[in-house]
């Protein structure tokens, strides 16, 4: 297996106040990998930091053999990185069809409408809401709409910063069962998580980030049974 | 009764001269949100481009009003789109990620270097040139009349055609939805794939566009015109901006038709002097009643 993204020592800073320390991580081609940290430990900051949004001040970000930490974010975007970001940041003002297509814009419309209608198998939610603006959708609808718009770029490498937040556990639930079924696919994904439950249960590798810097490494099973990680991120005492 | 309609078809032309400059003004405060201060001068550019089309048309006997109209627009709009898209580049993209205060100073600098380098270039004299399309159509009204010159006919539909057309690309095409995208969330859009920087150097183009159609057809049928009269169309388009709700593009256009026909009643009837001070007075109240402005959604606090 080849590394398809890896961070080499990045260093990321909001000011005096330093977000990543010298982190390194890797994601290789056909694998799910996730990221696990509590609130503020800078996993949103690392995905970000793909976009160069903070630009990081060292290290690198390597994409298919090439640093993109420097380049703009339509550029990243446009070679096959897709991000639903965190908080969805869905077009309020845009109806369900025209979010889908904003997600074209890397790839051109060609597609466009075949693949619309594989979101809409995937989560027939969006499809009764299609002509409706995304702004007046439920939070878990919105997160499929940011999950399905990420998806319609067609990407080599689906990024996703917490799709689980704010959720029912019914809608959390669903989510990851699509997520699932995406992976098999054959779908990298680099999914950053709180719910380190259902996180580490779908993925194959993961990492925990404490405070910027990558404390743990170790399959996604391996990391479900450690005394650590279930102390301090799956409620076990 | 007759002067009432009279008035009316007045302000329905004069109003969607308006909406047009108010596009530019609503369309860059909604994707940078910034008063573009320098827009009511790239109208008075437009202006002088339209003379300058029209005298080199008569040089080489061009005397057919449709040919002139529709290659004044056709330049006139190619000419001061690229300056509404040099002004960007030179004025306002240095300072994308500065404060907000910094690129208003820009946009005042802006709008006195082109007032000057007109006035310069062009001389100070008020300048005109001739009416081209004479002739009007009468209708009896009661004892009176209502008399609309084809002059008029044609901006309204010239107006309405670039409204309607722009409306159909922000709509309903690609590049419409990138500029909304944009408009929503700038960030989200670059990690979309869109080059915003190019977004909004093409919202200053479409501004820039939408003021040369209104510079063509007020110039082509009022005639006069001199480097200073961008200043109070524009403050009277931005007035209709906020009128209409900034940042909304059919608020500008709705904006620009109240205010246009308001104006145009009080002056027919109340008295044409303080037509201006009830222009602003309408601006006054309706910032007081409704600050977001008729179609604006009002300003939610993001968390």
């Amino acid at each position: 297996m080849s590394a398809l993204m890896q961070f080499k020592d990045v260093d990321v800073y909001y000011g005096p106040i330093q977000a990543l320390k010298k982190v390194s991580l890797d994601v290789n081609t056909g694998e799910i990998v996730t990221l696990i940290g509590s609130n503020g430990a800078g996993k949103s900051t690392l995905l970000m930091s793909i976009f160069g949004q903070p630009r990081v001040s060292s290290g690198e970000i390597i994409y298919r053999g090439e640093d993109i930490s420097q380049k703009s974010a339509h550029y990243v975007a446009s070679n096959g990185l897709a991000q639903s970001p965190e908080g969805r940041r869905v077009f309020p003002g845009m109806t369900v069809e025209e979010n889908l297509l904003m997600g074209t814009i890397p790839i051109g419309m060609e597609h466009a409408q075949e693949d619309m209608q594989k979101m809409f198998d995937i989560f027939p939610r969006l499809k009764e809401r299609r002509n409706q603006r995304a702004s007046t959708m439920s939070g878990g609808e919105q997160q499929m709409l940011a999950i399905a718009r990420a998806l319609m770029s067609r990407p080599k490498l689906l990024l996703l910063d917490e799709p689980s937040l704010g959720l029912a556990p019914i809608v959390v639930k669903q989510i990851f069962q699509v997520l699932k079924e995406v992976a098999t696919s054959g779908m990298t994904i680099f999914l950053v998580e709180q719910n380190a439950n259902h996180a580490l249960k779908l993925a194959d590798r993961g990492y925990v980030m404490v405070n910027g810097e990558i404390r743990m490494t170790g399959t996604g099973d391996e990391l479900l049974v450690n005394p650590d990680v279930r102390d301090a991120y799956l409620g076990g005492h | 009764m007759d002067i009432v309609l009279q008035q009316l078809v007045n302000g329905l032309t004069l109003g969607s001269v308006y909406g047009l400059i108010a596009i530019g003004y609503t369309m860059v405060y909604g994707i940078i949100g910034m008063i573009n201060f320098a827009h009511g001068d790239v109208y008075m550019v437009s202006a002088y481009i339209t003379a300058i089309v029209v005298a080199l048309l008569s040089f080489f006997g061009i005397e057919s009003f449709p040919i002139i109209i529709i290659g004044t627009l056709f330049i006139t709009i190619a000419v001061t789109g690229a300056y509404g898209w040099a002004i960007e580049q030179i004025a306002y993209r240095p300072l994308r990620n500065s404060g907000r205060l910094s690129a208003l100073i820009s946009a005042i600098g802006m709008s006195l270097i082109l007032q000057n380098y007109v006035q310069i270039s062009q001389g100070a004299r008020q300048q005109g040139i001739p009416t081209m399309l004479t002739g009007a159509v009468r209708f009896d009204v009661g004892d009176g009349f209502v008399q609309i010159t084809y002059m008029k006919l044609v901006i309204l539909l010239v107006a309405f055609l670039g409204m309607g057309t722009l409306t159909y690309i922000i709509q309903r095409t690609k590049l419409g939805r990138m500029c909304r995208a944009t408009q929503q969330d700038r960030k989200m859009a670059s990690i979309l794939g869109i080059n915003t920087d190019r977004v909004i150097s093409i919202v200053f183009v479409i501004g820039a566009s939408m003021a040369a159609l209104a510079g063509v057809l007020i110039t082509l049928d009022y005639g006069a015109f001199d480097f200073y009269v961008g200043f109070i169309i524009g403050i009277k388009a931005f007035t209709a901006a906020v009128l209409g709700g900034i940042g909304s593009l059919p608020g500008a256009m709705l904006g620009g038709i109240i205010l246009g026909v308001s104006e145009s009643l009080f002056a027919g009837l109340i008295s044409s002097d303080y037509k201006d001070v009830f222009s602003f007075s309408l601006l006054v109240i309706i910032l007081i009643f409704r600050p977001s402005g008729l179609l604006g959604k009002p300003e939610v606090e993001k968390v």
